[in-house]
């Protein structure tokens, strides 16, 4: 058995590189042995037991799993599940301390593992020297660059769209704004697309009082990194966020890293912009509020919608019977094209009767209810026993308190920033694994500059837009 | 209870860095503070349970009994027996780690505590930064290259 022992002194503080290494999935990025590198099924690359699948530079393919991370203790071990290398039992443990003494940073970084007899020596050299002290090497590197951008810019032209007061869709006018540099743990990215949820009309109306105008509106945007002072975050960088503070509608913006997430190539900036808000919706509803199980009865209000279309894709493929309300016929034939297999036309939220015919007289398992007041009662009664009622809005009006013990139901009534704040990674990450796979299908029908960003919104108001709408500066 | 942790690098190997601290009668020889020092009943300074009797600089008198010793792991500890400091159930680690890349050393110091609530603060800058890290600055010049 080999067992190899290297470590080194990175300068720079234990946080940015733990930042850095407690991420499974990073080391393409900053490792110059590692080329492209996956974890499987879309898991977050912090969690113990994801596996990432990468090939190093010189062909070979290795199937990794994370075994044990501790934040505490800065320890990360994982072993190797299939290689195509002769590497037998291999089990590694990085370990960072705290150097006080000028706020370095002490790696440690050890394994043991087999390899055929005769070979000890080449793979001491491979393992030791060609991963791990390169390793050191190209980290240090690569924090040196992060933290030192190329052409860092005092001021950028920035403009933006802002709400000058509270009310209709004239108050939105451009300006110019101040873009300033990013301090430390933040970026500076340049916009490419901007996404319009109906929230942005609450916002600018006044109805959820999320601003003090004069002030950029704007939930979800995507773009390219300008400056980093961020572990893990380059410039170049294509990335994309959501559930922010308002302030979306802008040319650029400087906004907290660990808000962000970095784009897989297969997803373009324009999909991220229309997609990361109302996916990671869908993403919280059918895998954390609730976990959607094949044969389980969806019911999905406003299936047409932006947020409904969604869940009528996922929860078709999760296997479940998707049962949908609709206001007229065509988006009846529209929600039934994206896995909705019963569509209920309905204006006078008088589901229920049909909910249980569809589903055999049981009910629908869980509710998707975006409507509140108005669909209470049928709701109730649609309700399978023991049955999940998920409020996640209430644009009818507020629900009045509910006696669901007659079924032993239960209700949740999530917010999303509340899931993102501790899961935005694991999130955004399946919801683009979703898309690249086929599952969601993002559907950019509308497209408008970013300083027509009021004409954007009274079509969005007047209903004469369907499908995901984009601002592009 | 406090927890006071200093770490630093020693540019030496580990070989040589340990060969010096080691030797629980050797403070003398590398801290800035020690004046002299003894091991009480004639025993050798790496029995385990000796008693370590120093006079500082100052005039302070401190006595230390070693509580572990590893050549193996480039660790000892050792507790707190008398001393002018105003700590009860003191208990120090020293451990050396080898840094393979440079052939130099990982050096790391910690205590843990009991003190007034008050001298929390102040005692944890003295013994962090007066004994630990002024010891290592010295260790440094005693056995660096």
């Amino acid at each position: 058995m080999i067992r190899l022992r290297r470590s080194a002194v990175i300068d720079a503080p234990i946080e940015r590189v733990w930042a850095v290494l407690r991420d499974f999935n990073s080391h393409s990025a900053w490792h110059p042995a590692v080329g492209p590198s996956e974890i499987e099924n879309g898991e977050p690359s912090d969690q113990v037991g994801c596996v990432r699948n990468f090939t190093l530079k010189d062909g070979n393919q290795i199937r990794e799993q994370l075994l044990a991370l501790s934040d505490r203790d800065h320890v990360s071990t994982y072993c190797i599940l299939d290689a195509t290398l002769p590497m037998r039992n291999y089990v590694a443990t990085v370990q960072l301390k705290r150097v006080t003494d000028g706020d370095r940073t002490f790696w440690h970084w050890e394994s043991t593992f087999d390899v055929p007899r005769g070979r000890e020596r080449e793979f001491d050299q491979l393992v030791g020297g060609e991963v791990y002290e390169a390793g050191f090497t190209a980290l240090a590197a690569y924090l040196r660059r992060d933290g030192r951008p190329v052409s860092r810019l005092a001021a950028v032209d920035s403009q933006g769209v802002v709400a000058t007061s509270f009310g209709g869709p004239e108050v939105l006018q451009l300006r110019r704004l101040d873009s300033p540099a990013p301090k430390s743990g933040e970026v500076r990215l340049r916009q490419t697309a901007i996404g319009v949820n109906y929230i942005d009309v609450y916002i600018r109306k006044g109805l959820y009082r999320m601003i003090e105008p004069p002030a950029p509106i704007g939930m979800e945007a995507a773009g390219v990194v300008l400056e980093s002072d961020a572990p893990g975050v380059r410039p170049g960088d294509r990335v994309a966020y959501a559930c922010t503070p308002p302030g979306g509608y802008v040319t650029v913006r400087t906004l907290p890293a660990d808000q962000l997430v970095l784009l897989p190539d297969h997803v373009s900036e324009e999909t991220a912009a229309a997609l990361m808000l109302k996916g990671m919706t869908a993403e919280y509803l059918l895998h954390r509020t609730y976990r959607v199980k094949p044969g389980d009865t969806v019911l999905v209000h406003a299936a047409a919608g932006g947020v409904g279309l969604l869940l009528c894709q996922w929860a078709s493929a999760l296997g479940a019977r998707v049962i949908g309300t609709v206001s007229s016929e065509a988006k009846a034939e529209l929600a039934r094209a994206n896995g909705c297999e019963h569509p209920i036309v309905t204006r006078s939220y008088s589901f229920a009767e049909k909910t249980k015919q569809a589903s055999g007289g049981r009910g629908a398992d869980v509710i998707y209810d975006g409507l509140g007041h108005d669909a209470a009662q049928e709701n109730l009664e649609a309700l399978a026993m023991r049955g999940h009622w998920v409020s996640y809005g209430q644009a009818t009006g507020a629900l009045e308190p509910l006696n669901l013990s007659g079924k032993s139901g239960t209700l949740s009534q999530p917010v999303l920033f509340h899931y993102t704040q501790d899961h935005l990674q694991q999130m955004a990450g399946r919801v683009f694994t979703a898309a690249r796979d086929g599952i969601l299908k993002p559907n950019v029908r509308h497209r408008y500059p970013l300083a027509a960003a009021a004409n954007a919104h009274r079509d969005l108001e007047a209903r004469r837009t369907s499908g995901q709408i984009v601002l592009l500066p | 209870m406090i927890k006071v942790y200093t770490s630093s690098v020693i540019d030496a190997p580990a070989d040589a860095v340990w060969a010096q601290v080691r030797d629980f009668n050797g403070l003398p020889q590398w801290t800035p503070f020690v004046a002299e020092s003894r091991i009480e009943e004639g025993q050798p300074a790496d029995r385990i349970g000796c008693v370590r009797n120093f006079r500082l600089r100052d005039g302070g008198v401190i006595r230390e009994r070693l509580l572990t010793l590893s050549d193996f792991d480039y660790q000892c500890s050792y507790s707190i027996l008398e001393s002018p400091l105003g700590v009860e159930n003191y208990v120090a680690t020293l451990k050396l780690t080898p840094v393979t890349e440079g052939n130099r050393t990982f050096a790391e110091w910690w205590a843990e505590f009991d003190c007034a609530p008050e001298r929390e603060q102040a005692l944890a800058e003295q013994i962090g930064q007066g004994v630990f890290q002024a010891a290592f600055d010295s260790l440094k010049k005693v056995v660096g290259r």
